[in-house]
């Protein structure tokens, strides 16, 4: 049974039609490239899935159950986790404040509840380790690298039993090594049964992680292949509009 | 090696940015209050400084309620209107023969209402804070007029005398206002470094759409900052009619502007984010401090406005310029 399955789903703002009856299935452990021009539609995919608005049209399940998300923590609760593209960091915060923004660990204080900033900060050094970042947990997000913030982002994802990461453009604004972190990360995720939907402009990133791409153009599917079954120059042709699929 | 120190000074600067203008707002007020005590014997004593402690701490404590506010980045201009509302309705509810704790409970009953509106009109309706609040000073002034008749209230029911012993005492030769706003001061310094609301304060002030991302209640914690500027004028306003011993619908008229120069003089930015409880008290000592210095060197008073006027503009440009240092 996937984990995660679209069926039929379209979603308009006004005259645009950003999604257009887009259907995939994806399993346990299973990683998706999601490619497609700019304004193609991954974004906002990649939202509704994560909650932040309901689909038009059309169904999402979770294992099989059909589900209806009204708010992000809906879907978090669900067991999906995203990496958006903006970040969505708050730069007056340090690094642990940021990864645990919303679930913030607790302790008491003569009976009062008072934040576990000891537990939190160590928590965190944990998750930038096993992420082999060099992010320091009591660092402000306000004077970190582009890949820095990527880390904090991530390592959000890394605090629940997460079954499908959504990842938008992470390795966009960062370095080559931490570009290879990323990724490597992402490896992981699949090792430990985690599906993963990986946005990327970036062909050799999608090539080297992925087991599948999908492409969208316009809002609508245009392929879904195994990544052995096609090449950088089909998929590039595919976004473009060169080549017609399905 | 090159980039472990451009990090290091970049470190720095942004902690100098972030930890110093109460730090140098403090420093102008031992200053300040260093030359003149040497200079003016009036100044030094001990019912001057009483005096002037008095006078900041009711300011001091409507700045701290306006900075969690004003961390959203919201504003509240209803402050000084609400403490009016808040000080005509204590006053008649004790007039009418009513207890103490009932005046009490009324008026702060009031003023956090004033915040709640405020407080759902920005959160709920996405109305504008300048806009809603500005209003609210226009409705709660209107309110006082309306229910105090345009009258003075000076008879305070059967406590008043412990009504206008809680406003206008001292412990331990510590006016009680200022006890008052240092129990504030310490309770809120560790709400917001410890608490969960406090957190969710700053993170909605520096990115709101990433609060909601992460499943911040948003509008309520927007909410709550609005009641709590309220309630603390509400606070200020009891404990200085209890000091006054008597109220008009003109208390606090004007205070907006005190209230919130003392929470930019402290460090708080106006774009939301940044701000302490010390900064918003020691902003307010400030503004005192050169009031009374002035006053001291026999400045005409109705030159005070213009002396205050520029110092908040300095502070503001002082802002912008360590801003632009720090990004
Ligand atoms: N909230 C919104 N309101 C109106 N239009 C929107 C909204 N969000 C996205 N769109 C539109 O929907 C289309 C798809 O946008 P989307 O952000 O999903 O593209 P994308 O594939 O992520 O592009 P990019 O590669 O640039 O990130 C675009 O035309 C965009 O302008
Ligand atoms: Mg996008």
């Amino acid at each position: 049974m996937p984990v995660l399955e679209l069926k039929g789903v379209s979603k308009h703002f006004g005259a645009i039609h950003a999604l257009d009856d887009i259907d995939f299935a994806l399993d346990r452990g299973e990683v998706l490239g999601l490619m497609g021009d700019n304004g193609a539609g991954k974004s906002t995919l990649v939202k509704m899935i994560a909650g932040n608005f309901p689909p038009g049209s059309g169904t999402i399940a979770i294992d099989g159950g059909t589900v209806e998300f009204r708010k992000p923590l809906d879907a978090r609760a669900r067991g999906i986790e995203v990496v958006y593209q903006d970040l969505a960091l708050c730069n007056n915060l340090t690094a642990a404040a940021n990864v645990f923004l919303g679930r913030e660990l607790m302790t008491t204080f003569m009976g009062l509840p008072r934040l576990d900033h000891r537990r939190m900060v160590q928590r965190a050094t944990e998750l930038f380790a096993e992420l082999r970042s060099e992010t320091r947990p009591s660092d402000f997000v306000r004077q970190m690298s582009g890949g820095q913030r990527q880390a904090v982002a991530i390592a959000r994802t890394r605090l629940a039993a997460a079954k499908v990461v959504l990842l938008d453009e992470p390795t966009a604004a960062i370095s080559v090594r931490q570009v290879a972190e990323v990724l490597e990360l992402i490896r992981k995720l699949k090792a430990a049964g985690v599906a993963v939907i990986l946005i990327s402009h970036r062909m050799p990133d999608v090539f080297t992680v992925c087991d599948r791409v999908m492409v969208l153009r316009r809002g609508r599917k245009v392929a879904d292949k195994p990544i052995g079954e096609t090449s950088p120059e089909e998929v590039t042709g595919l976004i473009t509009g060169a080549i017609h699929a399905l | 090696m090159h980039g472990q120190a451009g990090q290091a000074a970049r470190r720095l600067r942004w902690t100098l940015s972030v930890v110093t203008q109460p730090a140098w707002i403090t420093l102008a007020v031992l200053a300040i209050g260093a030359v003149m005590c040497l200079i003016s014997p009036a100044f030094r004593t001990y019912d001057n400084i009483y005096n002037d402690a008095r006078n900041f701490a009711f300011i001091a404590i409507m700045a701290m309620g306006q900075m969690t506010v004003i961390i959203t980045g919201g504003i509240d201009l209803s402050v000084g209107a609400v403490m009016g509302l808040t000080g005509i309705v204590t006053g008649l509810v004790l007039q009418a023969g009513y207890p103490l704790w009932v005046g009490v409970i009324a008026g702060l009953g009031v003023a956090l209402l004033c915040g709640l509106i405020n407080g759902i009109a920005v959160a709920k309706l996405n109305l504008s804070p300048f806009i809603v609040t500005l209003g609210m000073l226009s409705v709660a002034r209107s309110q006082a007029l309306v229910l105090s008749n345009n009258k003075m209230v000076y008879q305070f029911g059967p406590d008043e005398q412990l009504f206008v012993a809680i406003g206008g005492g001292d412990l331990f030769g510590i006016p009680s206002i200022v006890i008052v706003m240092v129990a504030i001061g310490v309770v809120l310094t560790i709400l917001l470094n410890h608490s969960r609301w406090g957190r969710y304060l700053y993170a909605l002030g520096s990115n709101e759409h990433a609060s909601r991302l992460t499943g911040i209640p948003v509008e309520a914690v927007k909410i709550s900052a609005y009641m709590f500027s309220s309630l603390t004028a509400g606070i200020a306003a009891i404990l200085m009619v209890g000091w006054l011993g008597a109220v008009t619908n003109a208390l606090g008229t004007a205070y907006e502007l005190r209230v919130i120069a003392s929470t930019v003089i402290g460090g708080v930015d106006l774009m939301g984010g940044i701000g302490t409880a010390y900064g918003a008290i020691i902003g307010a000592a400030l503004i005192e401090v050169v009031r009374n210095a002035l006053l001291l060197a026999g400045v005409d008073p109705y030159w005070q406005g213009t002396f205050v006027g520029v110092v908040i503009a300095c502070a503001v440009l002082l802002e912008r310029l360590r801003h632009r240092r720090s990004d």
